[in-house]
């Protein structure tokens, strides 16, 4: 057997392929059935980028919907809610470059909302409760609705079917409460500005004034 | 002498201590305003259990704890509740917060003080609650509620009580002051809680740049087992975990209280409050507070009463607004700076420092990090704050985590050593906000992923259910028609259901009929009621001779025509009905049943006393004789003795009943 | 007047980057007037030239980039720069090299990185060794020690450095080159018999090295930097040179006082591996990173092509500081191990 096979190279050479992409079929066959994923992994991290408003800016009905569509190639771009913090950790995550909020979609709100219902002016209708997608307003036929806050994601959807439009979309005010530090800005732009340049230009506003 | 630990890192900023310690203590006075925030520390703001316009006493209590980590607030004079309302505060954010403000009387009326006994005879838990009822919050640092760091968990020993007399910001002397001067306070203080931790030591650590205030405490402390310990002077020794690790040689590990490692702390201040309200049943109401910097004339240490405008305590000290701009509550190092001087003295505030810009120039722009490292010589928690000042700067999150972002003490060395003066403690708080707000984001949007999720998947539940539903009843309707065919009855099943369908409707017209007489009755009835009152008005009016009279009388004939009017409709309606009713007299057994129990239970509501009475008795009667024939008859078949004994004790009921109902009969008639 | 509102800290240490830059300058000063010494004015006009052309091309840099030019200027970063890269080249140097030099230094290695703090190498060197690969001849001879030949007056130095065709000045080879080429004497011998060796080292250079040594000592002390990195260069380059020195054969490389005194060694251990900017950041990493220079100096010097070897090594060091940095993190307060979460 060895003898015929040094006799005829290119036969030990054929034989030798064959058997290595046997072996190796057999591998990637074996890891193929050992290592299933199920679902699409990199939908999933997506997803858990997106910030679950729900709110269908970006033409997909929900967050879970878009995150497909985005792991199947759409721009990542139509996420206003997310805004351009979520564009660039989508950026990071698909390794493409960043591109700026597609406007089409809505504009990124500075301050998170929340839905709040003129309660004296609503009538019960429930076409509200039946628009949220988180089942964040709280009522029934003919009783006044309420807006849960804490469950509210601020995705406007309630507002439009509502027929004596009696929802208002409330941003934060800034108080004690939600206040933070801001980073001294602008960094590594024109010169390094200091921290103080930024809090003291209310004041000198106010000084103007 | 103890051995004393050192510790990474540290500045050695200029002290000017000097200024503020040529003087006594003295007294600030009551203002004429005190501003009470409802939140002055870490934990939840008190609620305000005063109204606007109420009267208060000196140490009365004007807010209650709510929760745990929170204590009361007390009112630091008498005084008249001027408002509770939102007033600035001292916050880097310049916002406003609720406030207690009180109009003082100036007659500094006390409260009457509990009744005190000696602290020996005391147990933990109630130690505690005077503690936290006194209001007593840490008076050095973020003002954590003493009761709460004091609530040691059971199962863990304390090896020693540290009382941090350290007070490392340069400029603050006020516990450098109370030492001088109220050192036995202090003492009497430490045993009070090394009598609450029964720790394995109790020591007083203090920097040794105040040997008066060193020498002070030795004599208080002598014979008390109390050791006072001194130990080289740096930035920020006084920090607690620096403390720890300087007394002890242990690290507090990242994230965990001191107790972990058997250790419990407490600040000076804090101390002396905690005799006063132990010893003396006196609340948290004022403190000692350094008033330095080059822009008031005579830098010294007020007794001052929590809520004071700093306003009024800077113009105690001579105070030049000329000189000064900027104006910050705290030491040059960790202080902030306030937006107003109208803002209120609290609980924490160790110290006004007023300087001049030469004094505390404003730091030039930042220029480019270098990466020279002199940061990370300074910083006392071991960490790259350059590295961190990078990431931050980039917003990498994930990296300031994984460098420890989260154990920076923000003591402000790293910048206080920096030579492009980079802001860094700046942008480490702005991270740390970030990180924090991202964290919550992120779970907000875990919680509204899984809200929407349920929902989608009750909707389709919901589809799916109503789908089989329809399926289910489309497939026994088929059953049906095929049976009822196959029966060959005759009857058409879709027959029988528009019949069905008919009779329904017929019924609910006569429902409707019906529905419309009760509301013509209720017409009638509230006429009536209106017609009543307005002809009783109508005839007051006549009677006292009101001008109203013609008025009135037109809405009496109103009232009266409207009832005309709806009698009329009733009796046509009723003619109506009358014409129908024969027809739709029920038939049915269940629906005569009901009508004969309405027509008892209204017959019964018509009998008067007496006859009701006499029903009664005869319905009593009744029953005794049928329980006497059912004790005959078990009598007779020789039953068992317990049924026979059973119905010879109901029939002695029965008899005694019949007996009161014929008395009540005989006494009604 | 409205109360300024600033984050804390209020109150600022007396380090600034002018004057750490400034005291860098200051400490060369020494070295400078010792080379000055022993090869003439050739370094001083060097400097002087270099400093004026570093200047020009930081602020055209700055210009470009939209900065402003007189802040940046003012934290003396370029002219640092300009002080080291000209210590560093031969004496004499024409114009064209320095300002060759000097554009590479600050307009690649410095500005096309981001400015200062943003350069991953250290912009003197990386001028320096583009200056060496591009130009061998000029930059491997060096002017002749006092001694043994007359050294140019101020005036004749300035002609070398701007007509360099009209200038002769005597160059010789230097004694780390001479030694590296010896192949026949023995090192007594050499020490002997050629004239460009002193007592410890090379003619001149032996107090060329004393000097930036006390100067780089000054700069410990006044703790612009710490000691480790350059400590650690060159106790790694003293136990190299004793354990492979074998008494004095032809084939030796040199005593541990030979490889301490000759050449760029303490200015290199006190002025090159020692910017802040390139370097490992902490203690530990330091340590690691003085002693991989000191272990390539050797190796480079006495193996290598190349006669002496302070350059690249730094280069080559500056690449795996980063990496250095990251295993070498301090261990946090309240973290049992480092570089724990």
């Amino acid at each position: 057997m060895i003898d015929f096979l040094l006799q005829f190279p290119l036969l030990s050479a054929l034989l030798a392929l064959v058997g290595m992409a046997a072996a190796f079929g057999a591998l990637l066959g074996f890891a193929a059935v050992h290592f299933k994923t199920e679902g699409n992994p990199i939908a999933d991290e997506i997803n858990n980028i997106l910030p679950q408003t729900q709110c269908g800016q970006c033409g997909y009905p929900g967050c879970r919907p878009y995150a497909e569509a985005i792991a199947d190639g759409e721009d990542i771009n139509k996420c206003p809610p997310g805004g351009e913090a979520g564009i660039q950790a989508l950026a990071d995550l698909l390794d493409v470059e960043p591109m700026p909020l597609d406007e089409e979609h809505g504009e990124e709100a500075n301050t998170p909302a929340v839905a709040y219902i003129r309660e004296d002016e609503c009538i019960g209708c429930t076409k509200c409760i039946q628009a949220c997608p988180v089942d964040a307003i709280l009522g029934a036929a003919k009783q006044m609705h309420t807006v849960i806050t804490s469950e509210c994601t601020g995705c406007d959807l309630c507002v439009e079917p509502c027929p004596v439009d009696c929802i208002d979309m409330l941003h934060e005010s800034p108080s004690l409460q939600n206040w933070q530090w801001h980073l001294p800005d602008p960094v590594g732009r024109q010169v390094e500005i200091i921290a103080t340049d930024r809090i003291e230009s209310g004041a000198r506003q106010d000084k103007a004034a | 002498m103890r051995k004393v630990f050192d510790f990474h890192g540290g500045v050695h900023p200029l002290e000017n201590k000097h200024q503020s310690v040529r003087t006594a203590i003295a007294d600030a006075g009551i203002p004429p305003e005190l501003v009470i925030p409802l939140s002055q520390h870490i934990g939840a703001p008190s609620n305000p259990v005063v109204g606007v316009g109420d009267h208060v006493r000196k140490g009365q209590v004007i807010a209650e704890a709510l929760g745990f980590v929170s204590v009361p607030k007390h009112a630091p004079s008498s005084g008249t509740i001027l408002a509770i309302e939102e007033r600035l505060i001292a916050h880097p954010s310049g916002h406003s917060a609720p406030c207690i403000v009180i109009a003082t009387d100036g007659k500094d009326e006390w409260a009457p003080l509990p009744d005190t006994r000696p602290y020996e005879s005391l147990d933990k838990a109630e130690l505690l609650e005077l503690i936290r009822h006194a209001g007593i919050a840490g008076m050095g640092g973020a003002g954590f509620p003493s009761a709460v760091k004091l609530s040691v968990k059971a199962g863990i020993t304390i090896d020693t009580l540290i009382i941090n007399g350290t007070e490392c910001e340069p400029y603050i002397t006020a516990d450098d002051m109370l030492m001088r001067e109220r050192s036995d306070r202090i003492i009497e203080g430490a045993k009070i809680l090394h009598h609450l931790i029964a720790p394995g030591e109790t020591v007083i650590g203090v920097e040794d740049n105040k040997p008066e205030g060193i020498a002070a405490l030795r004599k208080a402390a002598e014979g008390s087992g109390i050791e006072i310990a001194s130990f080289p002077t740096k930035y920020p020794s006084g920090g607690e975990k620096q403390l720890i690790e300087i007394l002890t040689g242990k690290q507090v590990p990242s994230g965990g209280l001191p107790s972990d490692v058997g250790v419990v702390c407490q600040n000076l201040g804090s101390a002396v409050a905690i005799y006063e309200a132990v010893v003396e049943g006196k609340p948290l109401i004022s403190r000692i507070t350094t008033v330095t910097g080059e822009a008031v004339n005579e830098p010294q240490n007020f007794e001052v009463l929590i809520g004071t405008p700093v306003s009024y305590l800077l113009q105690k000290a001579g105070y030049e607004p000329s000189k000064n701009d900027r104006l910050i509550m705290g030491g040059p190092m960790m202080g902030v700076t306030v937006r107003d001087p109208s803002v209120p003295v609290v609980k924490t505030t160790n110290c006004l420092l007023a300087p001049t810009p030469q004094e505390l120039p404003v730091p030039p722009p930042a220029q480019a990090c270098i990466r020279c490292g002199m940061c990370a010589e300074a910083c006392p928690a071991s960490l790259l704050p350059q590295q961190l000042f990078w990431f931050a700067q980039g917003k990498e999150f994930e990296k300031l985590e994984h460098h420890n972002l989260f154990d920076c003490i923000e003591c402000g060395a790293c910048s206080y050593a920096c030579p492009s003066s980079i802001p860094l403690v700046q942008y480490y708080r702005a991270s740390k906000a970030d990180i924090l707000h991202q964290r919550k984001e992120q779970e907000k949007a875990e919680h509204a992923r899984l809200r929407f999720e349920t929902r989608q998947q009750r909707l389709e539940q919901a589809e799916a259910d109503k789908e089989a539903k329809r399926a289910a009843r489309k497939k026994a309707a088929e059953a049906r028609a095929k049976s009822a065919v196959d029966d060959g009855n005759g009857e058409d099943p879709i027959q029988a259901a528009i019949a069905r369908a008919q009779a329904k409707k017929a019924a609910q017209q006569g429902g409707g009929n019906e529905s419309e007489q009760e509301k013509l009755e209720k017409t009638v009835v509230a006429a009536r009621k209106r017609l009543d009152t307005a002809s009783k008005k109508l005839e007051e009016a006549k009677v006292d001779g009101s001008d109203l009279v013609d008025a009135l009388q037109s809405g009496v004939d109103k009232t009266r025509a409207k009832l005309d009017a709806a009698e009329k409709a009733l009796a046509a309606l009723g003619e109506a009905h009358a014409a129908v009713a024969p027809e739709s007299e029920p038939t049915d057994a269940a629906q005569a049943a009901i009508q004969r129990a309405m027509a008892a239970r209204e017959a019964e509501a018509a009998l008067s006393p007496a006859e009701e009475a006499k029903a009664d008795l005869e319905k009593l009667e009744q029953r005794l004789e049928k329980t006497r024939s059912k004790l005959a008859q078990s009598q007779a078949s020789a039953g068992e003795e317990k049924v026979i004994e059973a119905l010879t004790s109901t029939v002695q009921r029965l008899e005694q009943k019949v007996e009161a109902a014929q008395q009540a009969l005989s006494e009604t008639s | 007047m409205a109360l300024m509102r600033l984050s804390s800290p209020h109150a600022h240490g007396p380090a600034s980057t002018q004057r750490v830059m400034l005291k860098v300058l200051v400490a060369t000063v020494p070295g400078i007037l010792i080379l000055t010494w022993f090869f003439g004015y050739g370094t001083l006009v060097n400097i002087l030239f270099g400093s004026v052309i570093a200047l020009a091309f930081e602020a055209l840099a700055l210009k470009l980039r939209g900065r402003p030019i007189g802040f940046y200027l003012s934290d003396l970063s370029a002219l640092v720069t300009a002080f080291l890269l000209c210590i560093a080249l031969p004496p004499y140097s024409p114009w064209w090299l320095i300002a060759t030099g000097m554009a590479s230094a600050i307009l690649l290695a410095k500005h096309f990185y981001g400015g200062l703090g943003y350069n991953p190498f250290n912009p003197a060197m990386v001028g320096y060794v583009i200056l060496l690969i591009s130009f061998p001849v000029q930059m491997t001879s060096w002017a002749a020690p006092r001694g043994l030949a007359a050294t140019p007056g101020f005036l004749e130095s300035v002609q070398a450095c701007f007509l360099p065709a009209t200038f002769d000045g005597i160059t010789m080879a230097t004694p780390l080159d001479v030694l590296k080429q010896n192949s026949s004497l023995l090192i007594e011998d050499l020490w002997s018999q050629n004239p460009l060796f002193g007592r410890w080292g090379g003619l001149g250079w032996e107090w060329v090295n004393i000097a930036f040594l006390a100067g780089g000592l000054w700069l410990i002390q006044q703790r612009v930097f710490t000691w480790h990195a350059p400590i650690a260069m060159l106790a790694t380059l003293t136990l190299l040179s004793a354990l492979f020195y074998d008494g004095g054969s032809s084939a030796s490389g040199g005593s541990p006082l030979f490889h301490l005194l000759s050449g760029a060694t303490m200015f290199g251990a006190f002025f090159i591996i020692t910017d802040p900017v390139s370097s490992a950041v902490s203690l530990r990493g330091r340590l690691i990173y003085g002693a991989l220079i000191g272990a390539l100096i050797y190796i480079i010097r006495v193996r290598g092509n190349y006669p002496d070897a302070v350059a690249f090594a730094v280069l080559i060091m500056n690449f795996a500081a980063p990496f250095i940095d990251y295993y070498t993190q301090p261990r946090t307060y309240g973290h049992s191990k480092r570089g724990e979460q």
